[in-house]
């Protein structure tokens, strides 16, 4: 068995270990309209987790994410407010403004040669001052259309409620697993993220292949925030602060490396629902305050670095491949 | 000293030109008067309002230097924010209180450093933990509640003045000068440049990077007790989901803005003041002359991108090059402009 799938086995038993005590303490826990709430609540993040993942698994990382989900929902709100478009024209605007400005983030990343890291934190800015600059309100989304949204879900036995941006976020995750494992972009993901050298030298066309990944995870974001102004019924810049760090620790609780080369999307799913998970117990336990989520996810975050750290190192000493010159 | 200068001057230009600017949009940017045997004026202002940042930047830009990065300082804020704030509660001395703060940010640092340098994770990656759980710790002292206190020494520290200078203005300049010559003085800076240029080479050059690097991010969780100490003295009071909320992000700004590059190496301790106090003025400048504040972060991000454009490795060849086959074309050598561009 490949070494490489153990933390996404390990993600995936800890869930299921965590479900499984948190159900012996509160049996409703297992009940679908729990489910359901745990995939609405969590919708925009599992959605912008997938685009993470893209961008994590080639080795680098996008700060910008929670800025463009909360400059997302301003626009869709004033552009709503202001003009008689219908939502649908709006968010395919949206999705166009998201994805071109994620896609220029990969330009200058790789025409600058610059680190990532410092790149989408000029966009993370850049984001959250457009929002600022169109309001610095919270602005209220009355559309019919919206209304209509919120009424479709498919009641499940159990009266659990499937809603439509639950679904919304598998679908991105299956989309996400698609591109990234199964399509020749995806392979050049992985490429990249095993070493931008080596991958060249394979032919990767490195350029392309970066501007591609930022205008994917851009395109995720966008889409994030059309669901989060879904489920807020509102747009305010100040919205989703900190949802990038979220996000990232979801991709590495979800067990895909952060130096790149290796992961799951599937995984980012897992991870995003731990979390989701641990905020559920919190609730229904009543009496632990909310900082301990903060804390658990620090926990499980170094549990999972320090796993993969040890598999890497496994992987490199047992021989079963030659060492990498890490 | 004149290198030092030459260093530092695109930094100090800049802060001139920001300072011309916005002194013509409000006359009265520079003027200083006394007042109740106090200075004031915005530019005091500007000195006391970026000395967390300023105090941040001291030791990112050491951090940065290894070619490292430090996320988790503005959580090191709350946590010392929070335990400075707890001890004064709990009828601790000053001198204790401000040593188990102290102690914490120390503390903090230490696990930042093993996580990087024994366990070997990456820097980005192991401070994030602690951002995230940073802030879980820093509520759980205070127990979700904003604690104030009103222990006058303590508040003194953060709103007090020492012969009219407002004390945090004066925290952030000693902090720095004693790091500089702590740096420059002997060798120690030399040897975090040699770390962050290749930490394989310099230990094989017989450096023990593994304690530099420990003690690199110990000073950055220093740094950022000192900045918490202030901030908590300040508003009299410690709130751990606000103290140094982003800080982080500004302190790396400041330190880019800086002209240290993230791949670590040359680093300038003054540079990167210079960068902390560039991003305070603008973000004075803008409210004073009369700008909406929303325009404060897309002016930054502009700022950002225009130091990234000129830091940039790619395009710096580029120039190299075109330079070089300019100059030599007069003496017909253009085929070796090219040659020379390629290596």
């Amino acid at each position: 068995m490949n070494a490489r799938t153990y933390p996404l086995l390990a993600t995936i038993a800890i869930f299921l270990i965590a479900y499984a005590v948190c159900y012996t303490q509160y049996p409703t826990m297992l009940s679908t309209r729990v489910i359901g709430n745990l995939l609405t609540d969590n919708a925009y993040l599992g959605i912008v987790a997938v685009g993470m993942t893209v961008v994590i698994l080639s080795g680098g990382i996008d700060l910008s994410v929670g800025s463009v989900i909360a400059f997302s929902g301003v626009f869709i709100a004033v552009i709503l407010r202001d003009t008689g478009l219908h939502p649908l024209i709006v968010f395919a605007a949206l999705l166009f403004i998201s994805t071109a400005f994620g896609a220029a983030m990969g330009g200058l990343i790789h025409s600058l040669a610059m680190p990532a890291f410092i790149v989408t934190l000029a966009g993370m800015f850049l984001a959250r001052g457009a929002g600022y600059m169109l309001t610095i309100d919270s602005v209220p989304i009355d559309h019919p259309f919206y209304e209509a949204i919120d009424d479709a879900y498919w009641l499940m036995p159990g009266r659990g409620r499937f809603t439509l941006i639950g679904g919304i976020m598998l679908l991105s995750v299956l989309v996400g697993m698609i591109v990234a494992h199964r399509t020749r972009f995806g392979a050049s993901v992985f490429a990249l993220g095993g070493g931008e050298q080596t991958a060249r030298l394979m032919g990767v066309k490195t350029g392309r292949t970066t501007v591609l990944i930022y205008a994917f995870s851009g395109f995720m974001a966008g889409l994030s925030g059309i669901v989060f102004s879904i489920y807020t019924g509102s747009g305010y810049p100040l919205a989703t602060v900190g949802t990038e760090l979220t996000a990232i620790a979801a991709v590495v609780i979800g067990g895909t490396l952060l130096t790149g080369g290796a992961g799951y999307v599937f995984g980012t799913l897992v991870g995003v629902m731990t979390m989701g998970l641990i905020q559920t117990y919190i609730v229904f336990d009543g009496s632990l305050s909310s900082w301990w989520t903060k804390i658990v996810i620090g926990a499980l975050l170094l549990f999972f670095i320090v796993l993969q750290k040890g598999i890497l190192h496994i992987s490199q000493t047992g021989g079963a491949r030659p060492a990498e010159s890490r | 000293m004149s290198r030092t200068l030459l260093r530092i001057a695109p930094q100090a230009i800049t802060l001139v030109v920001l300072v011309a600017l916005i002194s013509v949009v409000f006359p009265g940017f520079l003027d200083i008067s006394i007042s109740d045997g106090r200075l004031v004026g915005p530019a005091i202002d500007i000195l006391k309002r970026g000395a967390s940042v300023a105090l941040l930047a001291v030791g990112m830009t050491l951090v940065i230097a290894t070619r490292g990065i430090d996320l988790s300082v503005g959580a090191i804020i709350a946590i010392c924010g929070a335990i400075a704030a707890w001890g004064i509660t709990n009828d601790y001395s000053l001198g204790t209180t401000l040593m188990m703060a102290v102690a914490a940010g120390l503390l903090a640092g230490l696990w930042n450093g093993t996580l990087v340098a024994v366990i070997g994770i990456q820097p980005i990656v192991a401070t994030l933990i602690l951002m995230t759980a940073g802030r879980g710790v820093a509520q759980l002292i205070t127990e979700g509640r904003i604690l104030t206190f009103s222990n006058d020494q303590f508040a003194y520290l953060g709103s007090g003045d020492l012969f009219g200078i407002p004390v945090p203005a004066l925290l952030w300049p000693v902090t720095g000068v004693l790091f500089a010559i702590a740096m420059r003085r002997t060798a120690l800076g030399l040897l975090i440049e040699a770390v962050g240029i290749n930490r394989r080479a310099s230990a094989l050059a017989g450096i023990n990077a593994t304690l530099l690097l420990i003690a690199v991010y110990m000073a950055s969780g220093f740094c950022a007790a000192l900045a918490g100490i202030i901030t908590t003295a300040d508003i009299r009071g410690a709130d751990a989901n606000n103290a140094g909320l982003w800080l982080e992000l500004d302190a790396i700004l400041a330190v880019v803005i800086g002209g240290n590059s993230l791949m670590g190496g040359r680093f300038s301790i003054a540079a990167s003041l210079l960068g902390a106090m560039i991003i305070q003025t603008i973000d004075t400048g803008i409210l004073l002359a009369g700008f909406p504040s929303e325009y404060n972060l897309v002016i930054k991000a502009g700022l950002v991108i225009a130091i990234l454009i000129l830091q940039s490795p790619r395009l710096g060849a580029t120039w190299t090059y075109w330079r070089y086959a300019l100059f030599s074309r007069q003496r017909g050598g253009a085929t070796q402009a090219v040659r020379e561009g390629q290596e």
